[in-house]
């Protein structure tokens, strides 16, 4: 990398640029639907990008308002659904991608390679067969029916992180522990688990990410708000009443969980984005 | 463990081999049971249900009807695939495709060359901002995008009125042509920043001093960019796309939020869920997925049999 203080200013002055292009690219639809949730429901048509006066309404009706119930229990769902999916997509694959990246088994290709083939699956293609299943063992609309097609999403991804960070380890520490006397069961335990911590912890970030993102099984398993994730809730709102346009109550519960994920990239940026590339080009 | 066999004189060539085989076996054991679960879990959750969808479109089975249930061999398929609305579903999705995934690569890797190059107090910054778009729900994404052109509430029109064709009354959503392009513009939007830090992994890895000799050598940027830079990362390149294509083929959120597949804007993973979650017609709405399943697998194979894309070498795994 070229020291860039001899830099010449005029070029200085073109990567500046290209650096604001950049954000203002990725920042640009955002600041807009936060823009249009402050707005009034008669200044929604203004045909403006900021509102005309800055107003908490959409906010009041989603949290306290008529979509109260509707925003509420999608919410709820999302986070429970996401949580528990993710915590068992973790545990699984950190077992998994322990034994891939530290024991000679035969079969470790095999199971990566699955892994791929699950991630590139058409999500769709699972839908239609289990639509018809669950709704005749009772699965359709709840949160199991939910977490168990999510671990498709969530499992395969976490298995390849989690073994490219796991490979990282300097497992030199571990024969120590075991030349020491513990067991394999041990070592993996008392050694490793505190070195593998921030890359389960990545793992698990990305894999919420991607349950939390989940649009098709959520509109095609569930029908009431028994069940009812938030990205697919947002396509039911209404206005405040049935004639208004939704869209001030759609950008503020957009907004609402747009937050934590917001928050949750800011404060892990180096890591997730180190989390998100070793898994699919070789670190 | 359960090797507590240690060879008590060197002469026992046996049962040093018997112990390092005990050993060896066990660790295969471990690794099937600490691997085991996770396989399984993801054969029962994909395995399982295609097989079951390819068990379904045999039959002639709407819910609604759920009597009149009968087996009809390939029928299904040949109602799909003698049906235009198959074809024009596929059609859409291949050209959403093709430019989503050619706009993405030239897009992406100009992010990762600025993100690779950006001056030091900048780069946290970028790489922070990048992140955005790619965590933002897609759903989200969408109704940004489509309140931004929607004709009451956008201020795209206003905005841009003094473009050719755009006016105060321009219907983005009226017609083909306006609503792939915004269909388009908000899948790139969202998925160009992950084709773009792998890309951006993938620069990092290009020798510093080969592009230091090119330099020498009196080679121009251009000639440094397609002699060295993109040829060393050719591995990356080809995995970002592979993943991009097969993801741009499954596209459904967006078209749900924008268009519910109006003005043939239907794309073949909408197409699978109208037949089956909005007509529950169970049997056709198989046969589309179990099709469109079977156009992934072969994208797949193009990828890897014709740009030879070695997905063993890019996870790491030789």
């Amino acid at each position: 990398m070229m020291d860039e203080r001899d830099l010449p200013t005029r070029e200085k002055v073109l990567w500046w640029i290209a650096g604001v292009v950049v954000i203002v690219y990725a920042l640009f639809p955002v600041v807009w639907i936060v823009a249009l949730s402050f707005k009034t429901p008669s200044d929604l048509g203004s045909k403006r990008f900021w509102p005309t006066s800055w107003v908490w309404e959409n906010y009041d009706n989603i949290l306290a308002g008529d979509a109260q119930e509707l925003f509420l229990s999608a919410l709820r769902n999302s986070i429970g659904i996401s949580l528990i999916a993710t915590f068992i997509s973790v545990v699984l694959a950190t077992f998994a991608a322990y034994a891939i990246a530290r024991l000679d088994f035969p079969g470790k290709r095999v199971i990566l390679t699955t892994a791929l083939a699950v991630a590139i699956f058409p999500v769709i293609s699972i839908v239609t067969p289990l639509f018809n299943l669950w709704r005749n063992i009772g699965l359709y609309d709840t949160w199991p029916g939910l977490i168990i097609p999510y671990l498709s999403l969530t499992l395969p991804i976490s298995i390849w992180t989690l073994s490219a960070f796991f490979r990282q380890i300097p497992w030199e520490l571990e024969q120590a522990a075991q030349v020491d006397g513990a067991t394999t069961w041990q070592a993996f335990r008392k050694v490793i688990v505190p070195l593998a911590a921030p890359g389960v912890f990545t793992t698990a970030i990305i894999s919420f990410f991607i349950a939390w993102n989940d649009f098709v099984y959520g509109i095609s398993l569930t029908s009431t708000e028994r069940a009812r994730p938030v990205p697919a809730a947002l396509a039911f709102f209404t206005g405040a009443s049935q004639f208004e346009d939704p869209a001030g109550s759609i950008a503020a519960a957009a907004v609402i969980v747009t937050i934590p994920v917001v928050v949750l990239v800011l404060l892990f940026q180096r890591r997730i984005v180190s989390g998100l590339t070793q898994g699919a080009v070789k670190g | 463990m359960t090797t507590t066999r240690v060879p008590d004189s060197a002469a026992e060539q046996e049962a040093v081999a018997a112990a390092l085989s005990d050993r060896a076996r066990a660790e295969r054991r471990l690794g099937w049971w600490l691997a085991g679960p996770a396989f399984v879990v993801m054969l029962l959750v994909t395995a399982y249900p295609i097989v079951q969808a390819f068990y379904d479109s045999l039959f002639q089975f709407r819910l609604t009807d759920p009597d009149a249930r009968e087996f009809n061999w390939l029928g299904n398929y040949w109602v799909v695939l003698t049906d235009s609305v198959w074809w024009q579903a596929v059609g859409v999705t291949v050209l959403i495709t093709a430019i989503t995934v050619a706009v993405e690569a030239v897009l992406g890797f100009a992010l990762a060359l600025v993100m690779h190059r950006a001056l030091r107090t900048l780069r946290p910054v970028l790489r922070t901002a990048i992140l955005v778009p790619y965590a933002i729900i897609t759903v989200v994404s969408a109704f940004a995008w489509f309140y931004a052109f929607d004709i009451s509430t956008g201020f795209v029109n206003s905005w841009f009125d003094w473009l050719p064709g755009i006016g105060a009354d321009t219907n983005w959503f009226g017609e083909f042509s306006t609503s792939v392009t915004v269909i388009i513009a908000s899948e790139i939007w969202k998925t160009t920043p992950f084709i773009s830090l792998l890309l951006l992994a993938g620069l990092a890895q290009v020798p510093e001093d080969l592009q230091e000799a090119a330099k020498v050598d009196g080679a121009t940027w251009w000639q440094r960019m397609y002699k060295v830079t993109i040829p060393n990362m050719k591995a990356a390149i080809m995995v970002a796309l592979l993943f991009r294509t097969l993801d741009a083929f499954r596209i459904f959120d967006n078209v749900f939020i924008m268009t519910q597949g109006s003005n043939n804007t239907e794309v073949v993973s909408f197409l699978a869920y109208r037949q089956t979650i909005s007509r529950l017609e169970i049997g056709l709405g198989s046969a589309v997925s179990v099709l469109l399943f079977l156009c992934v697998v072969l994208i797949s194979f193009t990828f890897i049999k014709l740009f030879k894309v070695d997905l063993a070498s890019a996870r790491g795994e030789r």
